[in-house]
């Protein structure tokens, strides 16, 4: 029986942390994340958890701890944001290419400079290459939902990757809503308990982690990890699909929203969907044929899915929430296109930077968005391809 | 969403605007409605204006921007009145609700030719009588329900108990002041 609850993003990480009750948790805070370990340290001091809570130095630290946890056979967890998982970055592919399932929530935040507290991609987005799952969320109930799936992820036996569950900084990270907690016991049944294989000091055949890797073994474990990133899309719709049939919410690598006849739609992230699926039911209720894909997983990257859902658009914006400086378009936008290429009618494509640093993405903000992708599907001409939205001229 | 209610506080840092957005949220929560109470992170310094939002609806609501049109304005602080805007975009069918010791229309030549309903609440006087400190945000919450309806006013006042009989559970004498406050504050708005 679900719990009918009022709670934050960054409560609800840490309710499903304390329900799942992981062997380490070593901590470093950082706005937005904050309140996850804060929360957890009050369960801890009750009680609730029999987690070994750390408090480390710094973000370098905490995630190390968590590699030394992991490669010792336990349970780790971290959260983050912004500069914290810039100054991860290292150990971020230390983590991956040792193959230590760690799972790190993200409040996503936009790195300096200028500095600033709030949300966009570029901190999560800077760390797409690091062989982290990234799963990203459109609300506190996707961010609850999305936790209580992430170990079964990243430590079933063909992935053992550590991954990413990113939430909005602020937006979905401070803001309460309700949501549908689940018992406990059901979660730990649904989640399970961790048993790895091999580990470092497993006495009958003890586990070398992180040696040097010279060039005749290098390429070897990183196509491993190549193949373990490719396997995650299958693990990751099974076990979403164990999560409907024991809890009743559907997910997958993308979700439709839409789309069965749309001519135009938006390729976005995050709680940006939300506020899009208002404008497309406004929309719709004109006439007007429009839908959107919202892209749950990042990491690995739902290539095939996206291309086959907006095959049949006339016009499509992919709406980027990190600029990455590569003077032609957002990272979302260059993996829709490069997804798209072989497709034999692809749609019109133009790539819209938004909402960097907190600018806020309003039903009016999509509105404007679909005004111009009509325009492009009635002319066939995108116009500048690659554009910024929400700023001010001077 | 047409039975959606939006609410948009203005205080200043440390007032607890954010709280009372959260309160009205618990409320309207417990009454069985859907709910969202967000803040808007400026720069983070005690006394800096600050705002917070609530979304009160019957069905889940996607929207995850700020409020830029609201129903119903609740000003924790009267100063701000003089540097920002707090009538913009003010659905004129609704109402401000500005806590003061003033009559209603001493505001209206300060709110920028808003025509809908003013309404003052000396949530000053009513917590000091029934709570014995200035807590604003008690005597606020009781007002914004009285005047905007947002949540069934029994429904209110009976949840409201039982929350504070559960919050209050080790100091039981202070249960029957903060009822007595919001019933008070409920009475006395004005406007």
């Amino acid at each position: 029986m679900s719990i009918r609850e009022r709670l934050s993003g960054n409560e609800a990480i840490a309710t499903a942390m304390r329900q799942i009750n992981p062997d380490v948790f070593a901590m470093f805070p950082i706005t937005p994340s904050t309140e996850i370990p804060q929360y957890f340290a009050q369960y801890v001091a009750d009680g609730k958890v029999d987690t070994e809570f750390i408090c480390v130095e710094s973000e370098h630290s905490s995630l190390s701890a968590c590699l030394g946890a992991e490669a010792a056979g336990c349970r780790a967890v971290t959260a983050t944001s912004s500069a914290g998982l810039s100054f991860m970055n290292e150990v971020l592919y230390v983590a991956a290419s040792s193959r230590l399932p760690v799972v790190l929530a993200v409040a996503c935040r936009a790195l300096t400079g200028p500095i600033n507290i709030n949300h966009d991609y570029s901190d999560s987005m800077a760390e797409r290459d690091s062989g982290f799952i990234q799963i990203y969320a459109e609300n506190n109930q996707e961010v609850y939902d999305n936790y209580l799936q992430a170990h079964r992820i990243a430590e079933h036996p063909d992935v053992r990757l550590p991954l990413m569950i990113c939430e909005d900084g602020f937006i979905t990270s401070h803001a309460i809503e309700n949501i549908e907690l689940e018992e406990d016991e059901t979660v730990k049944k649904f989640v399970g308990e961790y048993h790895p294989e091999n580990y470092l000091l497993k006495e009958e055949n003890p586990l070398a982690v992180g040696p040097y890797g010279i060039s005749a073994y290098y390429m070897e474990a990183r196509v491993a990890q190549a193949h373990a990133m490719m396997n995650a899309k299958k693990v990751i719709l099974d076990v979403a699909a164990d999560f409907e049939k024991t809890f009743g919410r559907k997910y997958g690598l993308i979700e439709e929203y839409r789309m069965d006849d749309a001519e135009i739609a938006m390729v976005i992230m995050g709680s940006s969907a939300g506020t899009a699926k208002a404008c497309v039911d406004m929309l719709r209720k004109n006439g007007v044929k429009a839908g959107l894909v919202k892209v749950r997983v990042f990491r690995p990257f739902p290539g095939e899915e996206i291309a086959k859902a907006i095959a049949n658009c006339k016009a499509v914006a992919v709406m980027d929430k990190s600029e990455g400086f590569s003077a032609c378009g957002g990272p979302l936008y260059a993996e829709t296109c490069g997804a798209c290429y072989n497709l034999k009618n692809r749609p019109l494509m133009v790539d819209i930077v938004f909402g960097l640093g907190g600018r806020d993405f309003t039903v009016d903000s999509a509105k404007t968005v679909f005004d111009r992708l009509a325009t492009i599907a009635e002319t066939g001409e995108t116009g500048e391809i690659y554009t910024h939205m929400g700023q001010r001229e001077r | 969403m047409e039975d959606m209610i939006e609410i948009r506080w203005h205080g200043r840092g440390g007032q607890g605007a954010k709280t009372a957005s959260q309160l009205l949220a618990d409320a309207a929560f417990m009454s069985g409605k859907y709910v969202q109470s967000f803040p808007e992170y400026g720069p983070e310094r005690s006394g800096a204006p600050i705002t917070a939002y609530n979304r009160i609806s019957d069905e889940r609501c996607p929207i995850h921007s700020n409020i830029y049109d609201p129903d119903y304005v609740a000003v924790v602080d009267e100063t701000l009145l003089e540097s920002v805007d707090v009538t913009a975009g003010l659905s004129e069918k609704g109402a401000i609700i500005i806590n003061s010791s003033k009559e209603p229309e001493e505001f209206k030549p300060l709110l920028k030719g808003y025509n809908g309903r003013v309404c003052t609440i000396d949530a000053r006087a009513i917590s000091i009588a029934y709570l014995g400190k200035y807590f604003p945000n008690t005597p606020m919450l009781a007002a914004v329900v009285e005047v905007s309806g947002c949540v069934d006013k029994e429904q209110f006042l009976k949840d409201m108990e039982s929350s504070y009989r559960h919050k209050f559970a080790k100091k039981p004498q202070l249960v029957e002041g903060n009822l007595q406050c919001l019933r008070a504050a409920m009475k006395e708005v004005r406007g």
